[in-house]
């Protein structure tokens, strides 16, 4: 039926902007993010059996949270009953019924806001795994359906099914309260939250395994959780880092991709193609982290980096010399191998591959870059520019046996067939 | 997925009231919160603007306004997860109109943006 299945859709539309806050409201008043799931997962059971019948209510957002909060109401009050039946009364549960006896449910819709960065801060927790984290956050915040998300990281269905149902019993069973951390802890639990959001940006920004080199719909996701977040957080100078650092990566994803589908380098992209209105969120943000002052952390410093790409029409006309310099300032903050690795591309860059390869060189014998795909795909680039054709044949072959990427590995194959012996290659600039 | 929404409409000789501009301040900041409204602005009426165009190989420049067409009354570009979730954006603004400025007839054509999320 036609009409029936607008209707669902147009359920389902209502539903994704108005599930988060509706989650959020409800876990408050039970104080459990997974009986507040359940409850708003009823409500929408009811718009779904009503609506077709009797049409979409004009304010479809406030009858869901109308007709969710009674249930809620109802299970607070039949739990606080059952409680006391049992006479378990040691005296905090006792006091603990009484409060949530009568949750004072009209005050509810003031708090949305502090309700939405409570459940964000609650599904990113780190007692969870960073999958639990991500998959919880792209069901409670996100509005995405389980089968949603397990297309979106490649996984089958039951496995995210049960990541989420045993993420919602950690937090249960540890008791993790309903709250925004407190200051002393906000720092720490705030790098969790981004470290979710980028990581659900990183997958669908570089597809780490399947056909598709990138998912921009789990870009698209990320992107609207780090700007739901900078709405909450608007003085963290981080959040606002992340948010340049994801939109201006964002604006690259119509040109990293060749009409075949297969990826194109940051040095090979046709720049007409990034989009301009993402570039200008991105440089937006930056300025706003900048406004706020203070040191920057590491995302606003790879923004600030993301930012000398955004701003330069060509591969050369890049200021090569302050990204060396901001990877030197980010190696400081978080030093890692991965940034070093960085930080060598663009000294190769800025300096000369000669520069840039002794850098990359201190890294071959690195355990935590054994395996990692960017270190022989560097070291092949700076050493096909040096003149040295059969070793930069050797790190592009290897490059390509070690993703699991198949178009990333047909572009390093690529690489490896254009490396001749010397003098035999056109001369590049 | 990107989408395009146009309004155009015909007012009514009343003026705007200034509850509608302050519903369309407040329904612009909820969807800028949920992350999904890239950019939005007003547009002057076509009288401000021109027309450029080609038939048979020649050049035209026309002065509005526009007469044969609804007037553009602003634009907006959201991000959003289906046409459905767009859909239900553009009703609730055109609602906001409904209850607050009787009389205003219009419509918001939604129009998918091509890209990478889709559509491309």
């Amino acid at each position: 039926m036609d009409n029936y299945e607008a209707t669902r859709s147009a359920i389902e539309a209502v539903w994704r902007i108005e599930s988060p806050r509706l989650i959020a409201g409800l876990a408050r008043i039970t104080g459990d993010v997974g009986a507040a799931e359940e409850l708003a997962q009823d409500a929408l059971v009811i718009a779904l059996e009503q609506w077709p019948v009797q049409g979409v209510p004009d304010g479809p957002g406030a009858w869901l949270m109308a007709t969710a909060k009674h249930r809620a109401v109802d299970l607070v009050r039949r739990r606080a009953r059952y409680d006391r039946k049992l006479q378990e009364v040691g005296r905090d549960m006792e006091a603990q019924a009484q409060t949530l006896g009568e949750p004072d449910v009209d005050k509810m819709d003031d708090h949305i806001g502090d309700d939405l960065l409570r459940l964000i801060f609650i599904a990113c927790h780190p007692i969870l795994s960073t999958g639990a984290r991500a998959a919880l956050t792209l069901r409670l915040i996100g509005g995405l359906t389980t089968s949603e998300i397990a297309r979106a990281f490649l996984v089958p269905e039951p496995t995210i099914a049960q990541r989420i149902v045993r993420a919602k019993r950690a937090l249960a069973e540890a008791k993790i309260p309903f709250e925004i951390p407190a200051r002393g802890e906000l720092t720490g639990r705030l790098r969790s939250v981004l470290e979710v959001i980028y990581l659900v940006f990183n997958e669908g920004y570089s597809a780490t395994s399947g056909a598709d080199w990138t998912r921009p719909e789990l870009c698209a996701e990320a992107l609207r959780l780090g700007r739901v977040l900078a709405g909450l957080m608007p003085r963290q100078i981080e959040v606002h880092g992340l948010v340049a650092l994801m939109e201006l990566q964002a604006s690259r994803i119509g040109a990293r991709t060749g009409p075949g589908g297969e990826p194109v380098l940051l040095s090979d992209q046709d720049r007409r193609r990034w989009d301009r209105l993402l570039i200008r969120h991105g440089l937006a943000a930056l300025d706003r982290a900048e406004q706020l002052g203070g040191a920057p952390g590491p995302y606003v410093l790879q923004a600030e980096i993301a930012a000398c790409h955004a701003r330069a029409a060509s591969v050369n006309d890049t200021d090569w010399e302050r990204i060396a310099a901001l990877y030197v300032v980010l190696a400081h903050l978080t030093p890692s191998p991965v940034v070093e690795l960085n930080r060598a591309v663009a000294v190769g860059m800025a300096y000369g591959p000669g520069k840039g390869l002794a850098i990359a060189d201190t890294l071959t014998g690195e355990p935590a870059l054994a395996g990692y795909v960017q270190l022989p795909a560097v070291r092949g680039d700076l050493l096909a520019r040096l003149g040295r054709p059969d070793e930069a044949r050797a790190e592009f072959t290897r490059a390509a046996a070690l993703t699991s990427n198949e178009r990333e590995r047909a572009l390093f194959r690529a690489r490896a067939a254009e490396c001749r012996p010397a003098g035999s290659q056109d001369t590049d600039p | 997925m990107r989408y395009l929404m146009l309004l155009s409409g015909t007012n009514p000789a009343t003026p705007p009231p200034p509850a509608l501009y302050e519903a369309i301040m407040k329904l612009g900041g909820e969807a800028t919160e949920a992350g999904v409204l890239l950019d939005t602005a007003g547009l002057l009426p076509s009288a401000a603007g021109a027309r450029v165009g080609l038939a048979d190989g020649k050049v035209t420049v026309t002065d509005g306004p526009f007469t044969e067409s609804k007037e553009l009354i602003s634009y907006a570009l959201y991000d959003v997860r289906s046409r459905e979730e767009a859909i239900e954006w553009a009703s609730r603004f055109v609602k906001l109109h409904r209850d607050l400025w009787p009389g205003w007839a219009g419509q918001t054509d939604i129009l998918q943006v091509m890209g990478p999320g889709g559509g491309g």
